[in-house]
């Protein structure tokens, strides 16, 4: 069985959890024998990890003298222009520079080089929703340059490629829905986006979600019929790496940490308040928020107004190794996310022996025992909860011991295993 | 002639109110008065008083053939005196009959036996002074918390001058033995021991009403059957449950009223059968052999071990730092401190931390106000920490404090005095 699948990132080009997940499946896809996966990303820059997979980069098919099969989506999908702060989901790094551009051209047709190649920057840039849509008119292409059973599209930035491969050659198409426009505008929801999102679950014949929360709000939101919805949880890569601590932290001194991006949908402002809650009465305890994004400095405006930046710090966005040092520092991972439709990053902190507190609005408490849980809006409990870890040892001894065994448990194997199900079920 | 013994044991603890570490040091009421006011009277017009109502009926109809044994713990008669005093005049009722047994425990249902001989001898006292108190009589045969047992702790219940004890029929003890018979100590022979039919008894407690159970529906007719019908030298045949199973954990639904009401008459009918309480049997009966139980067991799980209470790194902690106050316990005389310290100690606490039911929350989710046991710790470990504090506080730290103590106390009375002398000196010179 061939699948062909539509990403928008790759490792090591990565700002986000999608390029993980897409990176882990078709990894643990590999370990399926007679499933083969060519998956197609935006833009591919050669230095991708392609034992696994064949990987093919949008902008080298040449579309220039093809007959392009675009009905529908040529008139509906034409690049419309947004606005740069509702792009959903953003590189960090990218977001500052982002902020001073400006969006001067409009350009309503396929822009296209001298060799008839299209070009994508692979990035979540302002540009985003005319890539995606240029991005359809080649998928189209490369579906009928290749020869496959099966179309699998993950999140919405890949539906409409999805949905003109499965135009252009008829096959069926699973969606793979890593968030919704739910979770990532905290309700006020980008109505171009949702349409994108719906039509591509419409078209789909079978909808993969990442949790059961993301599963009802496809079901309740998105008004796909239940037994359309299938949960396959995620999974995490097993971290092999073991760095020294970069330095010596101060005897009996705790560290509880907030790794991610500084965004509303994340809850930044729910740590600063527990934050605050807890400094009041304990002492030996410092607290970091790692990452940056666009409430960064309202987040340093309230600390500062709350007057516990002696306790409470900021890093600014960590790179690669930085951020396996930090979790390892850390006594404590805090992700008090409003809506999270997974979250591998606790997983991530389990692996490196550190107790996880997570907000039950995240899809990762759906399957983990040895975590404790709390509502996000919960400043009490988790500020408790807090106190718990760095004043009960054992509390956080049987978090590190468990904890890893569970995270070790848990396998993109098994997962594809489950992704692998779904395709049968809708093949003739 | 086969006996059959039936026990049931009465408990509910004092659950903590949500304690959160913001009232360490600030807030010293530690319990949720709506939730146990609340369960205890759910519990109450469901089991307690009908049950009992329904037991007394069966006491006067059978006279001196049909015989029953309680325990009630001492938290749990603290409830009654508080929520309801009814349900303690109602088992007034039944003991009075004369053929109703009330059996020794500890007075907080707690797990001390495993940790402390003298503070266990203590409760275990204050637990059959209380029963005096109450109903008037002295009791002779000891259960612990949970049916736990092992060599170690028969001999404290001996020294005590019980004369039996109570305890699980674990498979892992006894082997190819049959828990039908009449044990003694492995230690101490004069402490005889019964041991639970846990195949009978559960089919009680917890199948009764289960229609997926094979033997379902289970009437009174087949259960003699059963009892008749075991190994023919089987000499008794001990029915330990909790007694919440009437009507809790059993629904009136299921019948299990109408199986409590007709039983008795179909075992007494029967000639082969008869009832006895504890201290009948250990008096009637001889011991067949010694049971060696070097481990702890209880009547718990799959396991019969400790491990529902004992059995993570949280549990083990709560525990040790529990009992880490026993020295400052001991010099403590303020009523309101040692009354907290006494519902600290309820096993239930450590069973609401247990992580074994991850895989099956259905029995763990009954009865426990947490949602998580990790909810459990640290809310257990924030009332533990105000106690510690407040304890502290009442008792001085060290001999040097405590002298310290003594010494401005003298001072301060002899200051005094050196005041009032002053005074009639000044009111004799004014004269």
């Amino acid at each position: 069985m061939r699948v062909l699948m539509f990403g928008w990132e790759f490792p090591p080009h990565i700002s986000g959890g999608l390029g993980t997940a897409c990176y882990g499946l078709t990894k643990g896809i590999a370990h399926i024998p007679d499933l083969d996966v060519i998956f197609v990303v935006p833009k591919a820059f050669g230095d991708e990890d392609q034992s696994t997979m064949q990987l093919v980069g949008a902008n080298k098919t040449p579309i220039k003298h093809r007959k392009l099969n675009v009905n529908k989506f040529s008139q509906t999908l034409d690049y419309i222009e947004v606005d740069s702060k509702l792009v959903p989901y953003v590189d960090p790094e990218e977001f500052w520079k982002m902020q001073s551009y400006e969006v001067s051209s409009t350009h309503k047709f396929v822009q296209t080089d001298e060799s008839g190649l299209v070009q994508f920057t692979g990035k979540y840039g302002p540009n985003l929703l005319k890539e995606i849509a240029d991005y359809a008119i080649v998928a189209n292409v490369i579906a009928q340059d290749h020869d496959f059973d099966i179309i699998h599209a993950h999140d919405w930035l890949t539906y409409p490629a999805g949905i003109a491969a499965k135009e252009a050659t008829g096959k069926p198409l699973v969606v793979h829905v890593h968030a919704t426009d739910f979770d990532r505008s905290g309700g006020s929801v980008n109505p171009t986006v949702y349409e994108i999102e719906k039509r591509g679950m419409e078209a789909a014949d079978k909808v993969i979600t990442v949790s059961n929360l993301t599963r009802n709000i496809v079901i309740e939101k998105y008004g796909i019929a239940e037994e359309k919805v299938v949960t396959v949880y995620n999974a995490v890569e097993p971290n092999i790496k073991e760095t020294p601590t970069p330095f010596k932290k101060k005897v009996g001194e705790k560290i509880v940490t907030f790794l991610g991006r500084i965004t509303m949908q994340k809850g930044p402002e729910y740590f600063i308040e527990v934050a605050n809650a807890v400094l009041k009465r304990v002492d030996n305890v410092r607290f970091v928020m790692a990452g940056s994004g666009d409430m960064m400095e309202k987040m340093i405006r309230r600390a500062a107004s709350l007057n516990i930046t002696d306790k409470f710090h900021f890093t600014g966005f960590l790179k690669g190794d930085d951020v396996f040092q930090m979790l390892r520092m850390s006594d404590l991972y805090v992700m008090p996310s409003v809506s999270e439709p997974f979250g591998i990053s606790p997983l991530e902190a389990m692996q490196s022996s550190v107790p996880v507190l997570i907000s039950n609005q995240s899809g990762v408490a759906e399957i983990l025992t040895y975590a404790i849980k709390t509502n996000f809006w919960d400043i009490e409990a988790m500020a408790d909860a807090i106190h718990g870890i760095v004043s009960y040892p054992a509390l956080s001894q049987m978090f590190i011991k468990h904890g890893k065994e569970e995270v070790d448990s848990l396998k993109w194997e098994n997962s594809a295993r489950k992704v692998k199900l779904v395709y049968d079920s809708v093949l003739p | 002639m086969r006996n059959i013994c039936f026990y049931f044991q009465v408990h509910q603890p004092f659950r903590f109110r949500r304690y959160r570490f913001f009232d360490i040091g600030q807030d010293h009421y530690y319990y949720d008065d709506y939730t146990n006011e609340s369960v205890l009277d759910k519990v109450k017009t469901k089991c307690y008083l009908p049950t009992n109502q329904l037991l007394l009926k069966l006491l006067k109809k059978h006279k001196d053939k049909f015989k029953i044994a309680f325990s009630i713990s001492g938290v749990a008669l603290d409830q009654f005196k508080l929520y309801a005093p009814e349900v303690i005049d109602s088992f007034k009722e039944l003991v009075d009959t004369g053929n109703v047994e009330l059996l020794a425990e500890t007075y907080s249902h707690s797990l001390v036996a495993l940790k402390d001989e003298k503070e266990f001898k203590n409760q275990v006292k204050q637990h059959a002074e209380t029963v005096k108190e109450i109903f008037g009589v002295k009791p002779k045969v000891f259960r612990n918390t949970e049916l736990i047992y092992s060599d170690e702790i028969g001999r404290m219940v001996k020294s005590m001058g019980y004369e039996g004890m109570l305890t699980e029929g674990a498979k892992h003890i006894l082997g190819w033995k049959s828990p039908d018979f009449l044990y003694c100590n492995a230690i101490d022979p004069k402490l005889k021991v019964l041991l639970k039919n846990f195949t009978l008894s559960d089919d009680i407690a917890f199948r009764f009403g289960n229609k997926g159970w094979c033997e379902w529906p289970l009437t009174t007719q087949k259960y003699v059957d059963w009892l008749v019908n075991l190994e023919r030298k089987e000499e008794i045949v001990n029915l330990f449950m909790d007694y919440e199973t009437f009507g809790e954990h059993q629904w009136k639904e299921t019948g299990i009223f109408e199986f409590l009401e007709d039983l008795p008459d179909k075992i007494i009918k029967n000639k082969a059968l008869q009832f006895v309480t504890p201290s009948e049997a250990i008096k009637e009966l001889q011991p067949v052999s010694a049971v060696h139980v070097p481990n702890p067991i209880s009547w718990a799980d799959e396991e019969r071990d400790l491990t529902a209470w004992l059995g993570n790194e949280m549990q083990n902690e709560a525990f040790e730092k529990l009992y880490s106050l026993l020295p400052k316990i001991r010099q403590c005389e303020d009523e309101k401190l040692l009354k907290d310290w006494r519902y600290l100690q309820v096993s239930d606490h450590f069973y609401y931390m247990s992580t074994k039911f991850f895989s099956d929350g259905e029995v763990h989710a009954y009865f426990n106000p947490y949602e998580t046991p990790y909810e459990a710790f640290i809310n257990y470990m924030n009332v533990l920490s105000d106690f510690t504090l407040r304890l502290n506080s009442a008792v001085p730290e060290s001999n040097l404090e405590q002298e310290l103590a003594n010494l401005s106390r003298i001072i301060e009375k002899k200051e005094k005095k050196i005041k009032k002398l002053e005074k009639q000196l000044k009111t004799s010179a004014n004269k």
